[in-house]
């Protein structure tokens, strides 16, 4: 992926840790993301990725280290507060409104961008109604980038698990954010789905200049299109670089294939 | 009365600028294109192409599914009088060499990065190939091969060279002759390579305006266009003959959602292959299937009705009052729901051709009151030879010629046309266009077939074909292949079929089954099975073949001229046929002489008496990767009946 220039830090994650009671989620861990790459997070199970994203994206408040983003440190900041910085994600589980259309579920994602307020939204007059109409607009642009138009009005619970998984990308993306956090966006899927999703995140980096941080399992996925890989194993950070190097690193290959003592 | 397609154009722009001429469904809302945006994109297309170099007579291949900008394209190249190639867009990227090194294509106009990739990876073989476009630019963006640029410079281009030569497109539009070259199409060919039929402004236009009379046409109508552009049915009817009348043609949004946009536009004129109707009413079966009993019981008593009075309904013949009042109720409940659901609610003529349809299809369409029809013809005739009038449509034969046509039939049983949308040639190729164009203006068709009492045409078997059965008990019988396997697809179960016996002792065939029918009878069985492969090869599946086989013999037995195909023998292959593969062409038809060769052990074993045969086979996936099936297939007997006639 060396066609990709990577930009100035645009994410900076100092010296983070995390516990629940005595157990300790993550200790210590800084990376930084550069504008427009991909970056990865990769470990074996419970190494941490997923409370990692949660700390950036505020559902979780760390406590010891600083999250930055554009230069500007935040501590103690809610979910939504740092979705209005330009912060959107995908959930492992998929967290979509199953008996709603596809339609409806990325119009949530523009929640954010609506200024109106409910009662003029119920009566659906005046500013309320261009303000969908403009919204409307990006979504149906999102619709047919992720190529799902013949899905526009299925409610999203008939839909296979790869098609919600796209849909889920979908809501993500439009909040138009700068930073797209992906928790797993493959599990779960076979050959042909990952090549597809894989297709899609290369894409939205590509078209919309987003920058993405991806937690994954499959490797193969991860040497393919990430550009740099932050390693964590029982919450430690055991190796940073690129594909290349994550893969020749001796603590990686022990943390994934075990070593004998 | 003679005219070119540009010049129908700018009339339609001049007589009802603000009429719609296009529409594509994008971002989820149909965009109307009028006929004088139209017209001025078009202008703009012919002005970047021209000063891109485009001289009269050139080639310019067109690729991509029905899109507004490259139905611009095929007219701005018509109104510098180049000559548009519409290819398949779902042809692999070694289909696309012949055609452009044997048409000498400078110039190509594409819709995605998809057909951009099969251009570029076959460009050293292309020397001539210098400039590419493509409408849409997803993915492209880090393309730099010279050469390559999007249709939006190609149009701003357009309009700033139109604007520095004013009067220019006006002029080279004037400039055509209707017996100028209008349109190449490379018809796929059941036996050899392919050939570029060539067409002029004449042939087209006259042949469009023949059957838009014939069915009374006019501007009001709609249609969609889905099937691919580089057929040349495809092309004459939302291309030829929505420039003779000026109806709107409808792009659908993508080629999944081609069912919902029809049932969103409603087209009036509608033409699809028999597969398209096939598929549709192997979905409404499956969803009945599914249906609660009440509702399966409402549908089954009215579809009995339909089946008993619908056809004479749609002869026009009068019905007695208590049908007429069951078909009314009947209407209300089942036929207009379903209809609408299929999208044929507004449908006033619909068309099918290419392949013999079975009669249960035909009949279960025109009893829900659509107005289906037969037509005959080729890309060599510009399709219109034969069509069926409203109220004179019988399955078994393909309409009465209309004005214009003549026809004849050989000596030799041949079916012979003349009309005035015969091809002009084929390009390049005068040993193959003396082949089947004589000097007395009569085109040899290929085809078996005579007109009957009623001045219809039946078609019986492609001539070549035909052959005869040598020893055995039938020794000298007919053998009309195409016939048998016909009436063998007429089951939902059997998708292809492929029938042996010419120069042999007897009949045999392979037959592919259809995964989605018969894998949904498998689950209602609870059969488990794996695979394509391991579905095919099931016991209770072949028996299911079987039956199919042994009623198209009973039926068979009942023809006297046929009585000796009956098939003795058949097996299921492990793989459906693929026109990636070579065996069916991209019209879907199957090409008997490679697959005989590709699965010579396969018949061999089915001669030979064999009770089952291993077999390997090389397979293409879509990004041209290639692997391996094998399989054992099993060979079953089947039961033959004496013909009827004699058995008294």
């Amino acid at each position: 992926m060396a066609a990709r220039a990577a930009g100035d830090v645009i994410l900076e994650v100092r010296d983070i840790s995390l516990a629940f009671g005595g157990v300790k989620a993550l200790s210590g861990i800084s990376f930084d993301v550069r504008e427009h790459e991909i970056r990865s997070i990769i470990g074996p199970n419970g190494a941490g990725k997923s409370s990692m994203l949660n700390c950036i994206n505020g559902v979780y408040q760390p406590q010891q280290g600083a999250i930055s983003l554009r230069g500007r440190t935040f501590q103690h900041m809610k979910p939504r507060q740092v979705a209005e910085m330009g912060v959107a994600r995908t959930f492992q589980n998929l967290a979509l409104f199953k008996g709603m259309s596809v339609l409806d579920n990325i119009m949530t994602g523009r929640n954010l961008k609506m200024r109106t307020n409910l009662f003029q939204q119920a009566i659906r007059w005046g500013a309320a109604e261009r303000e969908e109409t403009s919204n409307r607009i990006v979504v149906e642009k999102l619709i047919d980038f992720l190529e799902i138009q013949a899905y526009r009005k299925v409610p999203v619970g008939r839909l296979p698990y790869g098609l919600q998984k796209r849909v889920d990308l979908g809501r993500a993306l439009a909040m138009e954010p700068q930073v797209l956090l992906l928790d797993e966006p493959m599990a779960g899927m076979n050959l042909e789905e990952k090549q597809d999703m894989s297709r899609f995140i290369l894409d939205v980096n590509d078209e919309f200049g987003t920058t993405i941080v991806l937690i994954e399992h499959d490797m193969a996925v991860v040497m393919d299109i990430c550009d740099r890989v932050v390693v964590l194993d029982y919450g430690r950070k055991i190796g940073d670089g690129t594909p290349d190097e994550v893969r020749a690193n001796p603590d990686v290959i022990s943390a994934y294939l075990g070593t004998a003592h | 009365m003679q005219t070119t397609f540009p010049r129908l154009l700018l009339e339609h722009a001049a007589a009802r600028p603000n009429a719609p001429a296009l529409r594509e469904k994008e971002f989820g809302i149909w965009q109307t294109l009028s006929w004088r945006d139209l017209a001025e994109l078009v202008e703009a297309l012919a002005g970047g192409l021209a000063e891109a170099g485009l001289k009269r007579g050139e080639h310019v291949v067109v690729v991509g599914e029905n899109r507004p900008r490259l139905y611009a394209a095929m007219l701005a190249a018509q109104a510098l009088g180049a000559v548009p190639v519409p290819l398949y867009q779902d042809a692999g990227a070694r289909e696309f060499v012949f055609p452009l090194v044997n048409a000498e294509v400078a110039f190509a106009i594409v819709e995605d990065q998809e057909q951009v990739d099969k251009l570029l990876e076959i460009r050293s073989e292309c020397a001539k190939l210098a400039r590419i476009w493509f409408d849409d630019g997803r993915g492209l963006r880090h393309y730099s091969e010279p050469g390559l640029a999007s249709l939006d410079a190609l149009i701003a281009a357009g309009r700033a060279w139109a604007g520095a030569h004013p009067g220019f497109f006006a002029a080279q539009v004037a400039q055509a002759s209707p017996h100028d070259v209008a349109a190449m199409f490379f018809t796929s060919g059941t036996t050899g390579t392919a050939k570029g039929v060539v067409h002029s402004h004449d042939t087209l236009i006259d042949r469009a305006r023949a059957g838009a009379r014939f069915d009374k046409l006019t501007a009001r109508d709609e249609v969609l266009a889905y099937l691919p552009p580089a057929w040349i049915g495809q092309n004459i009817f939302s291309y030829a003959q929505w420039l003779a009348c000026g109806y709107v043609v409808n792009c659908p949004e993508s080629a999944d959602t081609v069912m919902l946009d029809l049932r969103e536009i409603g087209p009036t004129y509608y033409f699809a292959p028999p597969r398209i109707f096939e598929g549709l009413l192997t979905t409404v079966t499956i969803r009945m299937e599914d249906a609660a009993p009440p509702k399966r019981w409402l549908f089954d008593r009215c579809m009995a009705l339909a089946r008993r009075v619908g056809p004479a309904r749609m002869d026009g013949k009068p019905l007695a009052l208590l049908d007429r009042i069951g078909y009314a109720i009947g209407n209300a409940l089942v036929y207009a729901p379903l209809r609408n659901t299929l999208g044929f609610s507004r449908v006033r003529v619909a068309y099918t051709a290419g392949e013999a349809i079975g009669p249960d299809l035909f009949v279960f369409y025109r009893s829900i009151g659509i107005n289906l029809k037969q037509l005959y013809g080729s890309t060599e005739t510009a399709v219109f030879v034969c069509l069926q009038p409203d109220h004179e449509v019988r399955n078994d034969t393909v309409g009465v010629p209309i004005e214009g046509v003549e026809i004849r039939v050989s000596d030799a049983g041949e079916v012979l046309v003349r009309s005035p949308g015969l091809l002009k040639a084929y390009y390049k190729d005068p040993a193959a266009t003396a082949e089947v164009l004589g000097a007395d203006g009569w085109y040899r068709t290929g085809d078996a077939g005579f007109l009957d009492a009623s001045g219809h045409l039946r078609i019986i078997d492609r001539a070549k074909d035909v052959g005869k059965i040598v020893g055995g008990a039938n020794d000298g019988a007919l053998f009309a292949p195409k016939y048998i396997e016909n009436k063998l697809k007429f089951f939902p179960y059997v998708k292809e079929a492929v029938a042996f016996g010419d120069g042999r002792d007897k009949v045999c065939a392979f037959v592919n089954i259809d995964f989605e029918a018969v894998g949904n009878w498998a689950e209602k069985r609870n059969l488990p099975y794996g695979s394509y492969t391991d579905l095919a090869q099931k016991p209770a599946v072949l028996e299911l073949v079987r039956e199919c086989v042994e009623k198209v013999n009973a039926d068979l037995a009942g023809d006297e001229r046929l009585a000796g195909c009956q098939i003795s023998r058949f097996l299921v292959l492990h793989k459906e046929l693929d026109a990636d593969d070579g065996e069916l062409t991209r019209t879907r038809k199957v090409r008997r002489r490679f697959i005989a060769e590709r699965y010579g052990v396969l018949v061999e074993a089915l001669y030979s008496g064999k009770s089952e045969q291993h077999v390997e086979t090389e397979v293409r996936f879509e990004d041209g990767r290639t692997g391996k099936v094998a399989a054992t297939l099993r060979i079953v007997d089947v039961k033959t009946y004496p013909p009827v006639g004699r058995a008294a």
